[in-house]
């Protein structure tokens, strides 16, 4: 059969436990009492509680002050260009099934210059973890509106305050066909560590968006989801499908209606899982197509299917 | 065309012309020009597979139209017992379905050919004494041998049944050829196949034709040829320089390379994906070489414009890529079904910033094959994107050559992912640059992140101004590391003399017959023809300096200041104001004719 060597030693010891210091990389440039650091702080906690292997850690990342991400955790990584971190990670994915692809971005890279590959990546069901830090403008270009600003959002290109409809990320990620989808916020660490763990245990395409404050040029945005600052977090109750009486009021993850419905409350709107299904994933189905393709020419090496495609050519 | 061989080893064979004469002829071109649904393509095909496994060289050429459905189309093909590098100047033989097909083509008849035409369908002006008009029924014969259906499905094979009698080809090898094209498919459609074919070459000529044609027989090589265009050639190519993994988004004239990856790669445990857009084919191709796996993506003209923020990463995080840009003309939309060679400027310089990669252009459909093994391996070597300038014409066209020596040329793939050493330095400033692909265990516990921002030496960003110029001196000195490995290209014609003519791509072909045909008139000319764009070989200069004149070929516009894009880059390089161009822009292959006019134009060669 042909297939592709991988050279590396036949045994291996196992990396050291990973803990804080072991992942840790440079400092974060963010601002002090930016959300990023707590996004950073509950993705160290994630990956230590699930064990996964140093060498396996892969953080991928576009442009903007979220996405400087990957400097910031000691593992391999990719700071790629604006918008296009989740194509640069389909590749990744598709072809290294041993690594933990993750993609940090924020709502610019995401909703806006990446937005038609957000959707196509939903659609394949990628295996990937998309992590959408959402902090309602655009920080590192200093204060211009975003996709997500809500209208009326004072920024440098809409003094007068912006006018356009804000992107629905959740009614838009549900809609797009990604396979797991929840929402967090930043001052939450342990709502969100809960998110990340499952979004990452789940095969396929899982997004979380978290509402991750930007103190200098949008101070405030999220407090209205912030107990500490007299909002509310509320969650969705999600249906656990036991005979407990108030079940049936819960949410069924897997309706998608519902999931959209949910995404139409006004804001601050719930937190917690949204749509959560299982699809195959892209990366099955070409597993399953090299899979075909080897069984029809059996133990052919790649030089002999090679001579046998030209000698269909004489 | 010479004269009769008496010792030909068989008689012609045309049925109920007895009386004919046989003539050998060294090469022939055929036309047959019809709409795109009639499947002349396939006609055309079929002849240069026969050729190729006669031995005798052949070379085809095809347009089509951009319309969706159908519209005029010819293929051409020029078979030969030499060495044939052009699909033809003029035709020797006409084949013409329509009305229209007639009128547009005759012009193209050489005086003296035969123009073999539908006479259900075509009047054609016999009064026009220049050309030999032979009627035949072709719609109405193929549907009497076929059946009423067949009206537009058989006369194609009805023709080629004709030509195989004319030309007094290999019947039976083209019977087997036939089996094997339509064998996979519903029986019933190779039983009608043959049957038209048979019927053609069956249908009395009588002596309309008076003569025979039989090709030379060319000189047994001994080794096995194949024929096949250049797309395939490029595709196959890769699969042999060890690529496995690819990403690309429909586009004409590439999409055939896209299409046979996505079917060939899965059997060498690879894959090719069809991205949402050029932005995320690229990105995804990076994926998989950044992942360790070579890949490749490609495009035309107006998606590799796409490609270029993300080429500039590409040459910045120092990621090994092929992008093939199989060119058609520009710009915009352009003439996307016509030849142009208008991107080569584009391949070099199109990027932001200081952004070198390396741009080679195969000369023929052989060269597709191979030089997408060189671009692997270029690639692999120096962790640098490699441009593959392709062209309309290459792309479609059919060439025989001789099947290659995979045993020679087979690259496996490799995915090393070895632990890295504790000194491990990606962009180290005095060595090649080391990938440690994701998964590799990096022994002094830092792991690597691969940026698009300016970096040190283990890619850590820095904007110190210094290592921005040392980082940018790195990325160009791999260029010239490469310049240094390259052999001068060869001189084809005289070592020294009046003129050289430079070429680049699939001009290869006609420029070499121009200097064949000028220096049988005892003109002291040459033809040198560039492989490597960027960097280029070392020595031009020296060899500039044994000419009076240098004549760049191109198919591009003069530009505002008169020279083509290859001849600008040579003149800025060399300072050479003998260097000057021939260019054109009429969406098709140079004639032999029109580069003669060309030198012409500056100094007389014709008398």
């Amino acid at each position: 059969m042909s297939s592709i060597t991988i050279k590396r030693p036949e045994a291996i010891e196992p990396a050291p436990k990973l803990d804080k210091k072991a992942l840790s990389a440079d400092h974060p440039t963010w601002c002090p009492g930016c959300g990023d650091f707590a996004v950073l702080a509950s993705f160290f906690k994630v990956v230590q509680n699930l064990g996964i292997p140093h060498e396996q850690i892969c953080t991928i990342a576009g442009i903007g002050c979220s996405s400087r991400f990957p400097y910031f955790v000691n593992g391999h990584g990719v700071h790629y260009i604006h918008g296009r971190a989740i194509p640069l990670a389909t590749g990744v994915s598709l072809s290294r099934p041993d690594l933990n692809v993750f993609v940090f971005g924020g709502d610019g890279d995401g909703f806006s210059i990446g937005g038609n590959h957000l959707e196509h990546a939903a659609r394949k069901n990628l295996n990937l973890t998309y992590v959408i830090m959402d902090n309602f403008v655009y920080g590192l270009t200093k204060k211009q509106t975003s996709p997500t600003s809500p209208v009326g959002f004072k920024s440098k290109t809409d003094p007068w305050g912006a006018q356009d409809e804000p992107v629905n990320p959740m009614r838009k990620l549900v809609a797009s066909g990604a396979t797991f989808v929840a929402r967090t916020h930043a001052a939450q660490v342990n709502h969100m560590s809960e998110m990340f763990e499952r979004a990452i245990k789940h095969p396929g395409f899982s997004v979380v968006e978290v509402l991750s404050e930007c103190v200098v040029f949008f101070k405030g945005s999220f407090d209205a989801a912030n107990p500490r600052k007299g909002g509310e977090f509320p969650l969705i109750p999600e249906k656990q499908w036991d005979d407990s009486p108030d079940d049936w009021k819960a949410h069924d993850t897997t309706d998608l209606s519902k999931a959209i419905k949910l995404a139409e409350e006004p804001w601050p709107g719930k937190f917690g899982v949204f749509y959560e299904v299982e699809r195959t994933t892209k990366n099955a189905n070409e597993q399953a197509l090299i899979a075909d393709a080897q069984a029809k020419v059996g133990n052919a090496s790649s030089q002999e299917i090679l001579a046998k495609r030209f000698a269909r050519m004489r | 065309m010479s004269t009769a061989a008496p010792s030909s080893p068989s008689e012609p064979r045309v049925s109920g012309r007895h009386s004919v004469r046989s003539k050998t002829v060294d090469d022939a071109v055929i036309r047959i020009a019809g709409n795109s649904q009639d499947g002349i393509q396939t006609i055309g095909g079929l002849l240069a597979r026969l050729a190729g496994r006669t031995d005798q060289d052949v070379i085809t050429y095809m347009t089509i139209p951009s319309t969706i459905s159908g519209g005029p189309s010819i293929f051409q093909v020029r078979i030969g017992s030499g060495e044939i590098l052009s699909p033809g100047d003029q035709a020797d033989f006409l084949v013409a379905f329509y009305e229209h097909s007639y009128k547009s083509h005759i012009g193209f008849l050489r005086e003296g050919g035969i123009c073999l035409y539908d006479s259900d369908e075509v009047k054609p002006d016999t009064s026009d004494k220049r050309f030999v008009y032979v009627p035949v029924p072709l719609t109405s014969a193929t549907v009497e041998a076929v059946g009423g259906t067949a009206k537009d499905r058989g006369k194609n094979m009805f023709a080629l049944g004709l030509l195989c009698s004319v030309f007094d080809l290999d019947r039976e090898r083209l019977v087997e050829i036939i089996s094997r094209q339509f064998g996979s498919k519903d029986e019933s459609i190779l039983r009608n196949a043959l049957l038209a074919f048979d019927a053609g070459y069956a249908y009395p000529l009588g002596d309309i034709l008076d003569l025979a044609f039989q090709l030379k027989p060319a000189t047994a090589s001994g080794k096995t040829r194949v024929a096949t265009d250049g797309n395939t050639a490029m595709a196959l190519g890769l699969i042999a320089g060890g690529v496995r993994h690819g990403a690309g988004y429909p586009i004409t004239p590439w999409s055939p390379i896209m299409e046979q990856l996505r079917v060939e790669l899965p059997q060498y445990g690879g894959m090719f994906i069809q991205s949402e857009d050029e932005l995320a084919a690229i990105s995804t191709a990076l994926g998989f070489s950044y992942a360790g796996h070579l890949a490749v993506t490609g495009s035309a003209g107006p998606g590799l414009s796409l490609k270029m923020e993300a080429l500039s990463w590409a040459t910045m995080a120092e990621i090994p890529l092929i992008v093939i840009n199989v060119q058609r003309g520009g710009p915009s939309t352009g003439l996307p079904t016509s030849v142009e060679q208008s991107d080569l400027m584009q391949a070099i310089y199109g990027s932001h910033g200081d952004c070198p990669r390396v741009v080679l252009a195969p000369k023929d459909v052989e060269d597709c094959f191979y030089i997408a093994i060189e671009a692997a391996r270029i690639a692999r070597k120096y962790s640098v994107p490699v441009i593959i300038l392709s062209d309309q014409a290459l792309s479609s066209r059919i060439e025989a050559f001789t099947e290659p020596d995979l045993a020679k040329v087979m690259v496996e793939p490799v995915l090393d992912l070895n632990p890295a050493p504790a000194e491990y330095k990606p962009y180290p400033l005095n060595a090649e640059t080391r990938h440690a692909p994701p998964g590799t265990r990096m022994t002094g516990g830092t792991y690597p992140v691969v940026t698009g921002l300016e970096h040190d030496e283990m890619g850590h960003p820095t904007s110190n101004p210094d290592l921005h110029m040392k980082m940018t001196a790195r990325r160009r000195n791999k260029l010239r590391r490469l310049e240094a490995e390259l052999k001068t290209p060869e001189v084809y014609g005289d070592a020294n003399g009046e003129i050289l003519l430079v070429g680049w791509g699939s001009t290869y072909g006609p420029i070499r017959e121009a200097v064949t045909q000028l220096r049988e008139q005892g003109l002291k000319l040459a033809a040198i023809h560039l492989r490597h764009l960027h960097p280029m070989a070392p020595g031009l200069e020296k060899v500039f300096d044994r000419y009076d004149h240098i004549f760049v070929v191109e198919m591009n516009d003069e530009g505002v200041y008169g020279q083509g894009q290859l001849a600008t880059l040579l003149r800025s390089r060399f300072c050479n104001p003998k260097i000057r161009s021939i260019c054109k822009t009429d969406g098709l292959t140079f004639k032999i004719r029109e580069i003669i006019a060309g030198i012409d134009d500056f100094i007389a060669v014709t008398a």
